[in-house]
């Protein structure tokens, strides 16, 4: 009888860069960054690690395809390591494989790390995107972005709900708002500057309805995470972080190619995240998750997301929104270190970078950012396009 | 009884008035303005996708299966070897064992595919040929072809049942006349001196096609409905008809001033506006010019009656919209090389065997109908993606292309790249169930909404310089009045 990996797992060390436009630093030096620091605070040694995972996407314009860039870069002593990529959740994927391997029992201690160099693509956004979708794919697909293909979830959502454009490119803008105001806070962060609901709204277009700031930026970084036997976890240090659950949800191929799927939410997301509940034991997560870091990779994605969580009710995050429920001073605060929109989205990194932001609220190192006494704190990874993509939800605590 | 059982023409959305041209590049040549405007393909358009949308208009409810030939004729083929007419016959889903041919260079080719169709099927070698023209040559910037030139395409079914004009004669002049000519290596087309053209060839070729026709069947002007054929300048196309005898509302409306010359596709698209107006009974006579030319009798059946549901050319002409800029066409055509940026430049390279494996799914937009169920979807699935059914391999092919849908959600994106931007995009509902996402084309973001009826249209995709590749597939379009 299968039982998850509630509390067998712990995190006893993470590292994270600051994010942004690194011009002058390659992947491999950002790998080098993140697993320092993590194995530094963790206080073990290299030698200790059992097996690593490695999440990168774009292996074209950043280190390449497999392990081997990370364990030769970091001079792993020749232990398994293995390079997992599942789109924008591949940081999420790379915890998951160290979680999983830790609560087999196979392991001790495992490393997970997620490392993206967007930066040498030599345009803005993200790689031109036909390749990725396979042969058969690209041959059919239309000429989409990212923002266009959650801009088209902004369009849905509205329709259904009958929200005219305006008063939802607002509610929007209060959410973008709200991250950039913890962005601010934080050193990490790539985009550190507070705006307003008027410059948000009045932004130049992407893709309509998305501007300028309700998407997230383009950035480097890596982040890292050390996971141990949670039996053991206390005697690494005195406040470590226990994984409560980790789930993941991919597109069964409905929401594409049947015709009953909205469009206006993301169905992995509630199936991820209904799955995440139940092996942490949550009834009711409004009430119970204290904190979270949701892929905002564009601003209608966070607010989706909120009702997909199941956080609010279908059709009403807005209201929780316009409520500042969201904010850090908030029932639920979410995005407290800024989220993709102002780390931008190095795609490997951000699940373990979501990851991180948790980690050090628990241990109440999150300086101006601090949320008191969080109990449970959720992170929120997702991979691929509203209609086909995957997600993960994870949920830590003390 | 073999002739014309069905007809259909294609006009691209944009038209651009022949000043605006003018108004771009007349300092360069002062003495280059004509009249009115012209027909210009999108920049997703060429002469393939106009065929393939003359066809549709042509074929409507026609059974696809009972199709047994496609002749395409055109100057502007998108490719030198693979067979033009053969990618047409897998675009429309037609049944492989049928003959196809490209005919070309010359502007006298598309009455040349019609009239080799009208004699496989009177030899019987093949019955029910599809004949498409279509054409989108271009006038070097500043020359007076530049003006000259119009894009659009028509179709023909011909066989021998359901007969709505019948052949009855045809006579063809041949001559290596070089008034126009584009070498193996040239991109715009080149030409004489126009007023020896004029005289020596327009004025000459077209008459003696006509006169010789007439001989030949004993027929004289005044059996005639209506007189058909190209227009290269206004004034000689009117003495042309005059000097043969014809009153001036007997020779059909040339559209020069609506569409331009569209090459092999002109003749035919003139026939295919005078079929809209024609009477059971009228006699049509129709020619061509371009080395020579071709001349043919046509005779108008009481089953005329029953083809009237096209668009013909009066609704495509009727539908349009100003490009409003030079440098919007000059773009479209790649006269500019504009700098596309980084992201224009990435073109995925295309897998022949992976095309050839899913030629239905690309060039024909066949999804899948589930035996059990009855689901239609999009790409074709082996599994049934209705969650509920689940059926392995219980599909049948589903052809999409000719339904209509509606527009379900959809976007404006300034960051993908476009020649014509913003980049719309948006999923499709489709009639009678199946969904897929599509690129939106002929229209801009402020006439979308959600749940607006959409068609689809065959379309260029990408052009693979590097690997010589022209990629097809479909977009949907509002719905063209």
């Amino acid at each position: 009888m299968a039982e998850g990996i509630k509390d067998k797992v712990a995190i006893i060390g993470m590292g994270c860069t600051k994010f942004g436009e690194l011009w002058d630093k390659g992947p491999e030096n950002l790998m080098v960054e993140a697993f320092q620091e993590a194995i530094e605070d963790a206080g073990i040694e290299k030698k200790d690690i059992g097996a690593a995972w490695c999440g990168t996407c774009y292996d074209e314009v950043s280190v390449g395809k497999s392990a081997i860039p990370m364990a030769a870069t970091l001079k792993l002593p020749f232990i398994p390591a293995t390079r997992v990529e599942n789109f924008c959740a591949t940081g999420s994927e790379a915890l998951r494989g160290a979680c999983y391997a830790v609560a087999s029992g196979a392991y001790d201690i495992c490393l997970a790390l997620g490392v993206e160099k967007l930066k040498d693509i030599g345009y803005g956004g993200l790689p031109q995107n036909e390749v990725q979708w396979g042969t058969r794919f690209r041959l059919v697909f239309p000429n989409l972005t990212p923002p266009g293909a959650f801009a088209m979830m902004g369009t849905r959502y509205f329709a259904q709900h009958g929200i005219n454009p305006q008063d939802g490119k607002h509610a929007l803008a209060r959410i973008t708002v709200k991250s950039h105001r913890n962005g601010a806070k934080n050193p990490k962060a790539h985009l550190r500057r507070e705006v307003t609901i008027e410059e948000v709204m009045n932004a130049p277009i992407v893709a309509w309805p998305l501007g300028l700031f309700d998407c997230c930026g383009v950035s480097d970084g890596a982040a890292a995470a050390i996971v141990v036997r949670a039996d053991m976890a206390r005697k690494f240090r005195p406040d470590p972080v226990y994984v409560k659950s980790l789930q993941i949800a991919a597109s069964s191929g409905e929401e594409m190619a049947y015709t009953e799927w909205d469009y206006a939410h993301v169905e992995t997301t509630a199936r991820a995240s209904q799955r995440a509940y139940r092996e942490a034991g949550i009834k009711n997560p409004r009430e119970e998750i204290s904190m979270m870091e949701v892929h905002d990779c564009f601003s209608i994605t966070e607010l989706v997301t909120y009702e997909d969580l199941g956080i609010s009710p279908r059709g009403r995050a807005k209201e929780d929104v316009e409520a500042g429920f969201f904010d850090l001073d908030g029932k639920l605060p979410c995005q407290p270190d800024g989220g993709l929109k102002c780390f931008g989205h190095p795609i490997g990194a951000s699940g373990l970078r979501m990851m991180y932001e948790m980690y050090k609220q628990f241990q109440g190192k999150a300086g101006p950012r601090q949320i008191k006494n969080p109990r449970l704190g959720l992170t929120h990874n997702m991979g691929g396009i509203p209609p086909v993509n995957v997600v993960s939800v994870c949920i830590v605590g003390l | 009884m073999i002739g014309i059982t069905s007809y259909g023409a294609y006009i691209p959305f944009y038209r651009m008035n022949r000043m605006t041209i003018y108004g771009a590049l007349g300092w360069l040549n002062p003495a280059s303005l004509l009249p009115g405007e012209k027909a210009v393909a999108n920049y997703d358009e060429d002469s393939l996708t106009m065929a393939v949308a003359a066809a549709m208009d042509c074929l409507g409810g026609i059974e696809r299966n009972k199709i047994g030939g496609v002749f395409f004729a055109t100057t502007t083929a998108p490719y030198r070897e693979r067979q033009n007419a053969g990618i047409i016959a897998t675009v429309l889903d037609l049944r492989p064992d049928i003959r196809t041919s490209d005919f070309t260079a010359s502007a006298k080719a598309g009455t040349g595919a019609f009239i080799s169709a009208y004699d496989a099927v009177t030899s019987g070698s093949a019955d029910n040929v599809l004949v498409c023209a279509a054409d989108c040559r271009l006038g070097k910037p500043a020359g007076y072809l530049e003006e000259v030139y119009g894009d659009g395409g028509a179709a023909f079914l011909m066989g021998d049942s359901g007969v709505i004009a019948s052949v009855e004669g045809t006579h063809s002049v041949s001559y290596d006349f070089v008034d126009h000519w584009r070498a193996d290596e040239d991109r715009y087309n080149r030409a004489w001196e126009d007023r020896w053209i004029r005289d020596e060839g327009y004025g000459r070729f077209i008459s003696e096609a006509i006169s010789g026709l007439l001989r030949k069947y004993k027929l004289a002007p005044k059996d005639f409905a209506k007189v058909v054929y190209p227009c290269q300048y206004i004034r000689a196309h009117a003495d042309i008809g005059k000097n043969l005898g014809f009153a001036p509302n007997q020779i059909q409306d040339h559209m020069f001033t609506a569409t331009g010359h569209t090459g092999t596709a002109y003749p035919l698209m003139m026939l295919v506006a005078a079929l809209e107006d024609a009477k059971p009974g009228d006699r049509i006579l129709v020619a061509s010019y371009g080395n020579g030319g071709d001349a043919l009798v046509l005779q108008v059946t009481e089953e005329i009656q029953k083809a009237r549901d096209r668009r013909g050319i009066r609704k495509h002409l009727a539908s349009k919209k100003d490009l409003g800029s030079y440098e919007k066409y000059a773009t479209f055509r790649n006269i500019l090389g504009i700098d596309t940026g980084g992201r224009g430049e990435e073109v995925a390279s295309t897998q022949m065997s992976t095309l050839w494996r899913e030629r239905k799914m690309v060039l024909a937009l066949c999804g899948s109908k589930c035996r059990r169920c009855g689901t239609p979807q999009y790409p074709p699935q082996q599994i049934c993606a209705n969650p509920k059914c689940g059926a392995v391999d219980e599909m049948d092919d589903y052809r999409f292309a000719d339904r209509r849908g509606a527009l379900f959600t959809y976007t404006s994106d300034l960051l993908a790249f476009s020649l014509s931007p913003p980049a719309i995009y948006g999923f499709v509902d489709f009639e009678g169930g199946g969904r897929w996402f599509f690129d939106l084309n002929d229209c801009d973001l402020e006439s979308l909404s959600v749940g607006m009826p959409v068609e689809l249209s065959f379309r260029k995709k990408y052009h693979d310089v590097a690997r010589g590749i022209h990629g097809y597939y479909w977009k949907a379009i509002p719905v063209r009045a």
